[in-house]
């Protein structure tokens, strides 16, 4: 089988930077990685199909198959191209849903997660009973890594102007009176 | 008799859809749109006994979907091992969707945090990809089956769109796109190297393949797939993402997805890559999900992520099974699976129970529960046992299966395996132990930080015991919620009573997976028998002699 070097260039490069855009932490260019590494994907399908340029279909009157181009992998291309559209309109909605939430597109981390890896790095803490939620601030403060003043609360869900109001006020860990019904 | 057969093949996949459309018609009556998915599933559940029994008893079915002959048009294909996981699945989506309704009739005043009516569609179609990657005959409709449960679990995973959900959605989601672009991206180099995707086909023009390409093509599909299966170095989205779901969604998730990708490893061992050899590296990451994910499991205060890990882990045993390449190996992670889906799915109901009722399920919080809540402290104990492996249960059986099988091999690394399989089996209990100690033995005034209405209810409890010697709690999750875990606490005890037969079809089932030819025979003689012409629609193989040059 031959295929023209352009195209497998074409689908390196587009692989190339759809992995480079997806390892970054803002979810738009993660949406923008997913959708070329999408098309990497649907262009090396298209390559297997043979030779580009000659038709997928016999000309009605000579049924041999010679000069064809094999009409299955654009049936499968469509069927991917679909599905792709779909999880890509998702992919948005989230994303446009995550940045309501915090005011920011980036990727948040796992509290629970850093709970746990914190907790490994100090038990004395834990029989002192100071360890707690990691949205106190005391304990941040004490941490051996403690959180960046401007990490959003996760736990919190008011509006993004309560929320803009509240950390303009220096406040950040008010109690629940601003917050929404999230939980 | 044919055509009877091919219609039993489509439904499992063909009901659901249907039913997610007239659920969606009737957005506005949730009653209507329960009374539709019981019905569905109880449908499918029933149907797919009967096919189990038929393919047991007369082997295989094939449907080629729409008319179009086999190699070229799409294939249902319905063995043994298909039949048996529809059984269990099916099983399984019933009884968590009963829990569903429970919780759902408990929570009507937080009704918008769990939209009941997305997720009855939501979780329709996640049963017919289900359906659908279990029975499907070629890699690509295996694919489409991955992307509909994929695409439907997006949308339960972050049902209500809370802050929480979004983030742990959002990892689980852009994973799982990579896991479905590197699988597609394994059928299109599949099949520009063999011409076919399908199943039976790619098993015999795959071993004609040079061995470096087939090398290059197997290791690509198992990426994919263990992805999916969360097999060790690609498992660290799973503890990440599923605890924060609603409990009757983490507990199909845990039960059901990993599961397909490890259905989807099985088939890619036996049927696909039968001479290409990567048992040895299959061995050692068997050996360092278990071991790493139950050290993950340790790390934990919080039941649900402890459990998550656990899930992590014991992937690793289904997946010891399969790299062994034995049959009896093969029986065993059958088996293993088997029991795995049911019990890691009473476990996540059990779970949900426990949240429901102390209000978390963090270690740091709960305390006293087997005093105050018997009925849930009994559900837990029983499926947290048959993870740990301890003897009546069916989790000792398949461990037993699993090392027997070990033994049977003169390999060194298996016996490494079945030596940190064991290690992994008594740190389960451990981490079992600690976290029964912790939620259900200790009082509650003794957690880290007392949840107040606990600490209060044991303390009612206490001088009600004291004054008129008995004491009934008010707080109880809804029967139904109950009456669904039970159930699925009974199924997985079922696995034990009905260990014998349960083995003899998986055994039969890897019968037909060692032996790929009966599973390619049958398939291609099918297409025979329907009489394929002459092959004048016959697509060229691209990598024919005619292209070249």
């Amino acid at each position: 089988m031959t295929v023209p070097l352009i195209m497998i260039i074409a689908m390196g490069a587009m692989y190339a930077s759809g992995i480079y855009l997806m390892l970054d932490r803002s979810l738009t260019r993660v949406l923008l990685g997913f959708l070329l590494m999408g098309n990497a994907t649907n262009l090396l399908l298209m390559l297997t199909g043979g030779v580009p340029g000659r038709p997928p279909l016999t000309d009605g009157e000579n049924l041999s198959t010679d000069g064809m181009l094999d009409p299955l992998p654009q049936a499968l291309i469509l069927t991917a191209i679909v599905i792709s559209f779909g999880l890509t309109a998702f992919l948005l909605a989230m994303v446009y849903r995550s940045w309501r939430f915090v005011r920011d597109e980036s990727l948040q981390d796992d509290l629970e997660d850093m709970r746990v890896a914190l907790e490994t790095t100090g038990d004395s803490r834990d029989e002192a009973g100071t360890s707690g939620e990691y949205d106190d601030t005391e304990f941040g403060d004490e941490a051996l890594t403690p959180i960046d003043e401007d990490a959003p609360d996760l736990d919190e869900d008011g509006t993004p102007a309560e929320r803009a109001a509240l950390r303009r006020s220096g406040a950040a860990t008010e109690d629940d009176d601003g917050a929404g019904g999230a939980r | 008799m044919s055509e009877y057969a091919g219609l039993m093949l489509a439904l499992p996949i063909i009901l659901p859809l249907l039913a997610a459309g007239a659920t969606l018609i009737t957005l506005r009556s949730s009653r209507a749109q329960s009374a539709i998915t019981v019905v569905t599933l109880s449908a499918t559940t029933i149907l797919s006994i009967i096919l189990l029994v038929q393919v047991d008893q007369h082997g295989p079915h094939v449907l080629a979907v729409g008319g179009w002959a086999l190699p070229f048009g799409i294939g249902l294909v319905a063995d043994r091992l298909a039949a048996l996981m529809l059984v269990v699945s099916s099983i399984v989506t019933l009884g968590v969707y009963f829990y569903a309704l429970g919780q759902d009739s408990s929570q009507t005043e937080k009704s918008d945090d769990t939209p009941v009516s997305i997720f009855n569609p939501a979780y329709l179609i996640l049963c017919a990809g289900v359906s659908n990657a279990f029975l499907a005959g070629d890699l690509f409709n295996l694919y489409v089956g991955f992307e509909m449960l994929l695409a439907a679990s997006y949308v339960l995973l972050t049902l209500g769109a809370t802050t929480q959900r979004i983030r742990a959605g959002v990892t689980y989601i852009v994973i799982s796109l990579v896991s479905s672009l590197i699988f597609l991206a394994a059928i299109a180099l599949i099949y520009g190297a063999t011409g076919t995707v399908n199943m039976a086909q790619l098993s015999q023009r795959l071993s004609e393949l040079p061995i470096d390409i087939q090398l290059i093509l197997h290791v690509a599909l198992l990426i994919g797939f263990g992805i999916k299966a969360a097999v060790f170095p690609l498992s660290f989205w799973l503890p990440d993402s599923y605890p924060t779901a609603p409990a009757p969604v983490t507990a199909v998730f845990a039960g059901l997805l990993t599961k397909v990708g490890i259905y989807a490893i099985i088939r890619t061992e036996t049927v696909l890559f039968a001479t290409s050899d990567l048992r040895a590296p299959l061995l050692i990451v068997a050996g360092l999900t278990l071991i790493i994910g139950i050290l993950g499991a340790i790390a934990q205060s919080d039941i649900k992520r402890i459990l998550s890990f656990t899930l992590v882990s014991h992937i690793g045993y289904m997946l010891f099974g399969v790299a062994m390449g034995t049959h009896l190996g093969l029986t065993a992670a059958i088996y293993y699976t088997l029991h795995h889906i049911v019990a890691q799915t009473a476990m996540f109901l059990a779970i949900g129970l426990l949240e429901l009722r102390a209000g978390s399920t963090s270690l740091r919080k709960v305390g006293g529960l087997a005093t105050l809540a018997p009925v849930v402290s009994g559900l837990y104990l029983i499926p947290a046992l048959n993870l740990a492996g301890i003897p009546p249960f069916s989790g000792f059986i398949g461990k037993v299966a699993l090392f027997d099988a070990g033994f049977h091999s003169s390999d060194w690394l298996v016996g490494v395996l079945v030596g940190v399989g064991t290690l992994t089996s008594l740190l389960t209990l451990y981490v079992i132990g600690k976290s029964w100690n912790l939620a259900f033995w200790r009082d509650p005034a003794d957690a880290d930080e007392p949840t107040p209405a606990l600490v209060e209810e044991a303390k009612e409890r206490r001088e009600s015991l004291a004054r008129t010697g008995t004491w009934t709690s008010t707080l109880r999750p809804p029967s139904l919620m109950i009456v669904a875990t039970a159930a699925m606490v009974v199924v997985s005890c079922m696995l034990t009573v009905l260990a014998q037969p349960l083995w003899q079809v998986s055994s039969r089932a890897a019968q037909g997976l060692t032996g790929a030819d009966s599973y390619t025979a049958f398939v291609l003689d099918n297409d025979e028998a329907d009489g394929v012409g002459d092959g004048r629609y016959a697509p060229v193989p691209p990598n024919g002699e005619g292209e070249a040059g």
